[in-house]
């Protein structure tokens, strides 16, 4: 358990990077947790279907601000279609812990926020399941 | 099916307190009687460990553990007595049906109604409060008129009433809550309580906040105004002595899952006089008098709000729980629930940022705590509390206009039943200092 909250995920939950809003979005979606409120809200600045700049803001858990705080870290530089590509496992990686099934969507909150934005319509939750 | 209860050297029988509240000295006078480690081991749940550590069972307030005698009972049901009930015509579907007439019977016993044709079985307290709203509401509620209810609802006794207000045309209006002590503004009643309004909802206790409502001031004033009254007893049935008729609400809905029956176990009681005049909610099976092509007369209350096959093990199951608490004593579950909050509130005093929403006085709360330490955010709080074996609950306890009134977007929540032991707080305090610990506060 003193895993799941290491030193660095407690930094970013205390200093989180790339917090704020950007004033002219190109891109931007806030996604709120149904089961614990959590809330992200992801802004993009985007130049040649590249991220030229990233915002975070949102309240919530630790799991869900740290992980948004670095995947944000991830992001700037990244064409549309890798930031994309980002699935659960790069931010579990990046957590370097492993979470439970009822903290994953912490985990995922921040990633499922940026599709959602960069993609619009064409997402798919990263927690759906095609049967 | 015998209600074996080992945890028992005096019962008292809960019959004999119509006081809805008990107070503090009297209840923790009564408390003595009963061994309340016997009554844990009566639930099979702490037989074992979770994750290599005793399980403490702090959310019973989202549902309760179930004691042996109400487990057995499902699998004594399944294994010799299980038929579809009302109209067998042999043996196996006669005793079925007594039972669950019987099961019935005990509800009605157990929260002092008149009849048990008063009591309803619905799946639970949420059901029986649609049932309310889309039968007597469809009925009774018109364009101009007010549901009058509270800011400390669960989303249960707000979503039926806000669906019920717009198809009508009625408003939504609230009591609302004062977020410093966690209790309703009741000076606002004058003001709230016009001749507009025709229902008062409102919940006895806080499943968010632990709060016991002045509900019989409640009752008294809306009945001056010529209006109905919910009660939603989910949080208070299962924890004190509920009496509907000392009580004088209209309408009390629980859940048989929260008071140690199984799920799909919940109840509707209604005053006679309204149910015999409410029209049906579900139609089908059972709840009929007579079908022709294209109309249909239908049966007496209840079986008229009971369409299709029932949950009947559940129902027994629930028959059982209710006489397991009665041996117990109401009184005396109350009496227990308000000992271990005194404890609890000591205990919680000694942890640094702490912050216990609702009231501090063991009177006026039953034993479900929200609380904020420091910052540390809820969800982060449980899952820290996990790791030691402690299961709460976190977040917004389908209550977000009670958040909303507290400012906050959830809490962290500690519930304590008749299983529950000072040691169980003693852990949780313990948790409590490692997840201050942990996040540096």
């Amino acid at each position: 358990m003193d895993d799941l909250y290491r030193a660095n995920i407690l930094e970013h939950f205390r200093d989180p990077h790339h917090k704020g809003v950007l004033e002219h979005p190109d891109a931007s979606y806030e996604d709120i947790s149904t089961s614990c409120g959590d809330r992200i809200r992801i802004d993009f600045a985007i130049s040649n279907a590249h991220i030229a700049d990233v915002r975070f803001d949102g309240q919530g858990c630790a799991i869900s601000q740290a992980a948004a705080s670095m995947l944000t870290d991830m992001l700037p530089g990244l064409s549309l279609d890798q930031a994309l590509a980002l699935d659960k496992q790069a931010i579990l990686d990046e957590l370097g812990i492993s979470v439970g099934p009822s903290r994953q969507k912490c985990a995922t909150l921040g990633l499922n926020a940026m599709k959602r934005a960069l993609a619009g319509d064409h997402w798919v939750d990263e927690d759906e399941e095609d049967f | 099916m015998t209600a074996t209860m080992s945890g028992i050297r005096e019962a008292t029988d809960p019959s004999c307190t119509p006081t809805v509240t008990a107070t503090a000295t009297a209840a923790i006078a009564h408390d003595s009687a009963i061994d309340w480690r016997a009554v844990k081991a009566d639930f099979p749940i702490f037989d074992h460990e979770v994750g290599g550590k005793p399980l403490t069972y702090l959310d019973s307030t989202a549902t309760s553990q179930k004691p042996r005698v109400v487990i057995d009972t499902l699998h004594e049901f399944y294994s010799h007595h299980n038929a579809n009930i009302h109209r067998g015509l042999y043996a196996l579907s006669e005793a079925a049906t007594a039972m669950y007439e019987q099961a019935r019977a005990k509800v009605a016993r157990f929260i002092h109604a008149r009849s048990s044709r008063e009591v309803i079985f619905t799946r639970n307290a949420t059901e029986a409060i649609n049932l309310v709203a889309y039968s007597w509401g469809r009925a009774n509620i018109g364009p101009g008129d007010t549901i009058l209810i509270t800011e400390m609802e669960h989303h249960a006794d707000i979503v039926p009433w806000q669906i019920l207000a717009q198809e009508k045309g009625a408003t939504l209006a609230y009591i609302p809550l004062d977020p410093a002590t966690g209790t309703l503004q009741m000076d606002k009643l004058d003001d709230l309580l016009t001749d507009k309004v025709k229902l008062v909802g409102v919940v006895h206790v806080s499943n968010a906040l632990g709060t016991i409502n002045p509900v019989e001031e409640i009752i008294r004033r809306a009945h001056e105004v010529g209006a109905v009254v919910l009660l939603d007893g989910a949080q208070s049935v299962p924890h004190m002595p509920v009496d509907v008729q000392a009580l004088g609400c209209d309408f009390l809905v629980f859940s048989g899952h929260k008071m140690c029956a199984p799920t799909g176990s919940g109840v509707l009681w209604g005053r006679r006089e309204l149910l015999n005049a409410m029209p049906p909610f579900l139609g089908g099976g059972d709840m009929i008098r007579r079908v022709t092509m294209q109309s249909s007369t239908y049966a007496e209350p209840p079986a008229r709000f009971e369409a299709g096959t029932p949950a009947i093990a559940e129902a027994i199951g629930l028959g059982a729980a209710c006489d397991y608490l009665s041996a117990i004593g109401m009184a005396n579950v109350r009496a227990h629930e308000v000992a271990i909050s005194q404890y609890a509130l000591e205990r919680f005093a000694e942890v640094p940022g702490l912050h216990i929403f609702g009231p501090l006085d063991v009177r006026q709360r039953g034993a479900t705590f929200s609380f904020a330490l420091a910052d540390v955010p809820p969800h982060d709080m449980a899952s820290i509390l996990d790791s030691e074996g402690i299961a709460i609950r976190a977040g917004h306890h389908c209550c977000h206009p009670t958040m909303f009134a507290l400012d906050v977007a959830g809490t962290s929540r500690a519930s304590f039943y008749i299983y529950n032991l000072n040691e169980d707080v003693d852990r949780l305090v313990a948790g409590l200092h490692k997840a201050a610990q942990i996040f540096g506060v």
